[in-house]
């Protein structure tokens, strides 16, 4: 081993040297996957603690008829998989440098963000008019308040936040701020909400599909 | 190396067709969830089918979108062995216990 190779522009002697980027790729990339990976655990802690809680209740609320609510999730699902999209284009975009076009996409991401926001907050509304809340249902299984809204709710965190990533992204990538690099960076975060999204469609709503409506 | 040096090579992967279709096929999933869930199938079955699904999804999702695939082998081995056995520990931790709770109420 020795040659000399370059790893990310650093001269590294031997793979063992140090100061090498052992998955060719920059830091915040990798801190992101990094986060990426324990969101996902604690998405699966929290979608696992629901299938326990479901096991363990005769009565379970099946409160989605499949119109309104289902629809509603459905177009939910596929607005944000738009919006993955919109993103991956973006991040294109920018890895050709075309600053005014990745700022476009990124905004159209985020406005797909809040589109989600505001048809699940609809959704949510109708939900409480129901008497489903976070600590009770009218089937008098409080659980189900407290998993749906506990993890639907931590989900819709991740978007809000994310919209606000996109928007701080686009303004700072515009203005030069932010390298392809960092769009990348925010890409990556932007598909997972969208990647947990496609755990929690499947497992809260369609899994309690109305058997009546 | 320029600082656009390290992106030079993410313009020859992923080309905007490639990313429709992927996107296309994701929707595609969505609707074949969709559909189980209005045929009412019987839970275990279902939720076993939109497990499979999902993870297709996922995998969509994390190859293509989030360009996993075109990224060095090891990155891959680093992250998904860990996530899946970290999910693995949580299920061995809930879900004997979840069984034992199903079969009390089925057989009173």
């Amino acid at each position: 081993m020795a040659e000399t190779k370059t790893v990310v522009g650093v001269p590294v002697s031997s793979p063992w040297g140090g100061g090498g980027s052992p998955f060719a790729i920059n830091s915040k990339k990798f801190g992101m996957w990094l986060f990426i990976v324990s969101d996902t655990l604690t998405f699966s802690a929290l979608l696992l603690a629901y299938s326990y809680s479901r096991l363990a209740n005769p009565n379970w609320p099946r409160p989605f008829e499949i119109y309104p609510a289902i629809a509603k999730s459905t177009s939910m699902t596929l607005i944000l998989l738009a919006s993955s999209l919109t993103m991956v284009l973006g991040v294109s975009a920018a890895h050709r440098n075309d600053r005014a076009k990745t700022v476009r996409w990124l905004l159209l991401t985020a406005l797909g963000g809040v589109a989600f926001t505001v048809l699940h907050l609809t959704e949510w509304f109708k939900l409480f008019g129901e008497g489903y809340t976070p600590w009770s249902t009218p089937q008098g299984v409080p659980l189900f308040g407290a998993t749906f809204f506990g993890i639907t709710g931590l989900h819709m965190t991740h978007v809000s936040i994310g919209v606000i990533y996109l928007i701080i992204m686009s303004i700072g990538y515009g203005k030069g701020k932010f390298t392809s690099d960092d769009v990348e960076v925010s890409g990556l975060y932007w598909h997972f909400v969208d990647l947990v999204w496609m755990f929690v469609f499947p497992m809260i709503y369609l899994m309690s599909v109305s058997l009546t409506g | 190396m320029s600082a656009h040096g390290s992106s030079s090579e993410v313009h020859a992967v992923g080309s905007t067709r490639l990313f429709v279709m992927v996107w296309v096929w994701l929707a595609v999933i969505t609707f074949i969830e969709l559909f189980l869930a209005y045929e009412r199938l019987r839970p275990d079955l279902m939720l076993t089918l939109l497990v499979i699904l999902s993870l297709v999804k996922s995998a969509l999702i994390v190859s293509y979108f989030m360009h996993l695939k075109y990224e060095k082998i090891g990155l891959a081995l680093l992250l998904i062995p860990a996530a899946i056995f970290c999910i693995c520990m949580i299920i061995i931790f809930f879900m004997p216990d979840g069984a034992r709770l199903l079969q009390m109420r089925l057989t009173p």
